[in-house]
């Protein structure tokens, strides 16, 4: 049965790829900030059928020097979900540089941190699967979303490099690009039709964990059709949108 | 936090709601100037899952298993998860609910908070039985672990206790082992309501599971014809693998046409003659012998826009049938019945909860298509029948009973109101314990 280290395991979108791994018969190893939740977590999927559920200490995303004891702690794994993530208020954001350094630290800094040490791992071993959940706000810089969206845009470029690096070692790096997904985190937000569960978004992370071939998975796959057009739209026009 | 207002099942009455989303059985309830009620899956057919212009928690999101002892068949989890879930979880390892209602898709809490019933209430009464125990969140911030021998009266208020006592989020309950997913099912041609109560008497001992569909318009001698249907679980071993089930979408809601008088009469005695001959045995899924209607998803949309009652009542079984027959005949006479008309004889052993709706007697469950006026005064003359027999109506089916007419109903109402929570209330609480009554279909 393979291992799955989940980092964020509580986050909505990891807990219900979690429940399908735990379906499986998978072993898993999860991490996240609240061990109250993530004993919940660990207990219901064990019910669901995971082989195993090892749950770490603590894990704090601000806090970088405890990554490599966590890394340790996890033990071997062959595939690794880095699900964490914080979506800031813009508003309440933009004259505060401060603020802004603190959530490219969780958004950016510390993925980039914990892939590229889970990514030297796989290479030495030769073989695993890294997926990252970025977001399709990555894509493109819009006034309503720009501190998390280029946080999440460094993401997907230094994945899109580490895949590159890692291309004849055996390890798949996938870059995982949600749309609007129904989340404790998109509470306050409006739910409108691009919506989706977030069982949804676990069943198309999952089905890219376990099956699927593609780098760069779209969650659901819709969302390439509409970046693909939101990109497409030549500057000039783009900056006098109200996106 | 405001989202898509959710409705009852029989889409009366409209209802707006501020929304609570629930994730975590560990989190506090959500600080709210008005009240609050938990909402499931939202199978209450009226009012008694809706807080108009108040509060709904979502309770659904509180779905984590705790624990599942395969060998007892104890069953620990939060109350958002559904029937459904359950049995998909641990019919496979030979484990069954021992009380279902007549759909899947309720929660745990749902369950309890309405103490449900099915097909063997005969035999083993309502869901409370297979509770072992659940824990109350209070607006006090208290936490309750409430059973048998814990709290033991709010543990009894609390079931069928509409959800005003408190948010139940999570609960043990005990499955029975079974050792095939199929059940040994039979259905008997009924010509009038004697040949019901002649079945039922006789499937008392012999059978785990008995319901009765009727032709609600036949008259005259066929009145109460329609199908007997009865099972038991099959005892030898048989594949117990789950299998994936599809449900047909009801993609909108049904044009007027198939609610018009006349197709609903040619259904039902199309459907009363169904069988060949006057038996039918088979073996078949526990699915569809349990849950027939949960193979369309939203059904409910097929009684169109203005949406239904459902009216079910409890009334003594007297002689030849009393206050049932009368009823009975009420309502062919108006002409006003739908597809689905269920009666069933109850067992004698008296429910836990305070505000349980089962008792002695024979049950009735009728839908009725919103036709405005005429359907209300149908209902109010059926409701009649039933106070001048000392029966009862269910709340959990409600969206119009007379306040006085509840209060009548539920004896153990002074015992029950001390433990209702201070910052719950729903739409049902308020328009049965204000007077006087208001009706807007």
């Amino acid at each position: 049965m393979p291992t799955t280290l989940i980092l964020g395991a509580t986050s909505a979108m990891a807990e219900q790829t979690a429940r399908l791994l735990a379906a499986d018969g998978d072993k898993l190893v999860l991490a996240a900030r609240d061990p109250q939740a993530l004993e919940i977590l660990a207990a219901d999927l064990k019910v669901r059928g995971a082989t195993d559920v090892h749950v770490l200490t603590p894990f704090d995303a601000t806090q970088s020097g405890s990554f490599e004891d966590l890394l340790n702690e996890a033990g071997d794994f062959d595939r690794a979900l880095i699900a964490y993530g914080s979506l800031p208020d813009q508003e309440a954001l933009k004259n505060d540089p401060a603020g802004i350094r603190r959530e490219m630290c969780i958004n950016f800094g510390s993925v980039i941190d914990l892939s590229s040490r889970i990514a030297s791992r796989f290479e030495s071993k030769g073989q695993g699967t890294l997926a990252v959940i970025s977001s399709v706000a990555g894509l493109r810089g819009r006034q309503s979303n720009y501190i998390y969206g280029s946080a999440k845009g460094g993401v997907i470029l230094f994945l899109q490099g580490l895949r590159n690096r890692l291309q004849d070692h055996g390890v798949r790096v996938i870059t995982l690009l949600p749309g609007f997904v129904d989340t404790p985190m998109t509470a306050e937000m409006k739910k409108g039709p691009l919506f989706v569960s977030s069982a949804k978004a676990g069943t198309c992370i999952h089905k890219a964990l376990t099956r699927g071939k593609g780098d760069v998975v779209y969650v659901p796959g819709f969302w390439r059709f509409i970046m693909w057009i939101i990109r497409a739209l030549p500057e000039p026009i783009f900056k006098r949108l109200k996106l | 936090m405001r989202t898509s207002s959710p409705t009852s099942w029989g889409n009366i009455p409209k209802a707006s709601h501020s929304c609570h989303k629930l994730n975590s059985r560990l989190a506090e309830l959500p600080a709210a100037e008005k009240s609050v009620l938990p909402y499931g899956l939202g199978r209450s057919y009226g009012d008694s899952c809706l807080n108009d212009g108040e509060n709904l928690l979502l309770a659904r999101g509180l779905d984590h298993w705790i624990s599942f002892d395969s060998e007892t068949g104890i069953l620990q989890c939060e109350a958002g998860v559904s029937l459904a879930e359950i049995l998909e979880k641990t019919s496979p390892r030979g484990w069954f609910l021992s009380v279902t209602p007549g759909t899947r898709f309720v929660t745990v809490g749902g369950a309890i908070a309405n103490d449900v019933h099915g097909k063997n209430h005969h035999r083993a009464g309502c869901f409370s039985t297979c509770v072992l125990d659940f824990e109350l969140l209070r607006s006090d911030g208290s936490r309750q672990t409430c059973s048998r021998n814990e709290n033991e009266t709010l543990f009894r208020a609390t079931i069928g206790g509409l959800g005003l006592t408190g948010l139940i989020t999570r609960a043990t309950i005990q499955l029975k082992p079974i050792v095939s997913p199929l059940i040994e099912s039979e259905q008997i041609r009924m010509r009038n309501l004697d040949d019901f109560f002649a079945l039922a008497d006789e499937t008392q001992d012999t059978h785990e599971y008995c319901v009765a569909w009727l032709d609600g318009l036949a008259s005259g001698n066929a009145l109460g014809s329609g199908i007997f249907i009865r099972g038991n679980h099959v005892g030898e071993p048989t594949d117990l693998t789950w299998k994936k089930k599809t449900m047909l979408p009801v993609p909108c809601h049904a044009p007027s046409w198939f609610l018009r008088k006349p197709f609903i009469k040619a259904f039902n005695f199309t459907y009363a003659h169904k069988l060949r001959g006057d038996r039918h045995q088979t073996r078949e899924h526990f699915l569809p012998f349990f849950y027939p209607l949960d193979v369309a998803d939203r059904w409910n949309r097929l009684y169109g826009k203005k949406g239904f009652f459902q009216y079910q009542c409890v009334v003594p079984r007297e002689g030849d049938g009393g206050p049932i027959r009368e009823i009975l005949e009420h309502i062919s006479q108006s002409g006003q019945a739908s597809f689905l008309n269920v009666l069933k004889v109850f067992g004698d052993q008296p429910a836990e909860g305070l505000l349980s709706f089962t008792r002695p007697g024979v049950t009735l469950a009728m839908d009725f298509p919103n036709r405005g006026p005429e359907t209300l005064a149908l209902m109010t003359r059926l409701d009649e029948i039933v106070m001048a027999s000392g029966g009862a109506l269910y709340p959990a089916k409600d969206a119009r009973m007379r306040g006085e007419d509840f209060r009548t109903f539920t004896p153990n109402l002074n015992q029950f109101i001390p433990h209702i929570d201070p910052a719950f209330s729903s739409s049902f609480w308020r328009r049965c314990n204000s007077t006087p009554p208001v009706v807007k279909p």
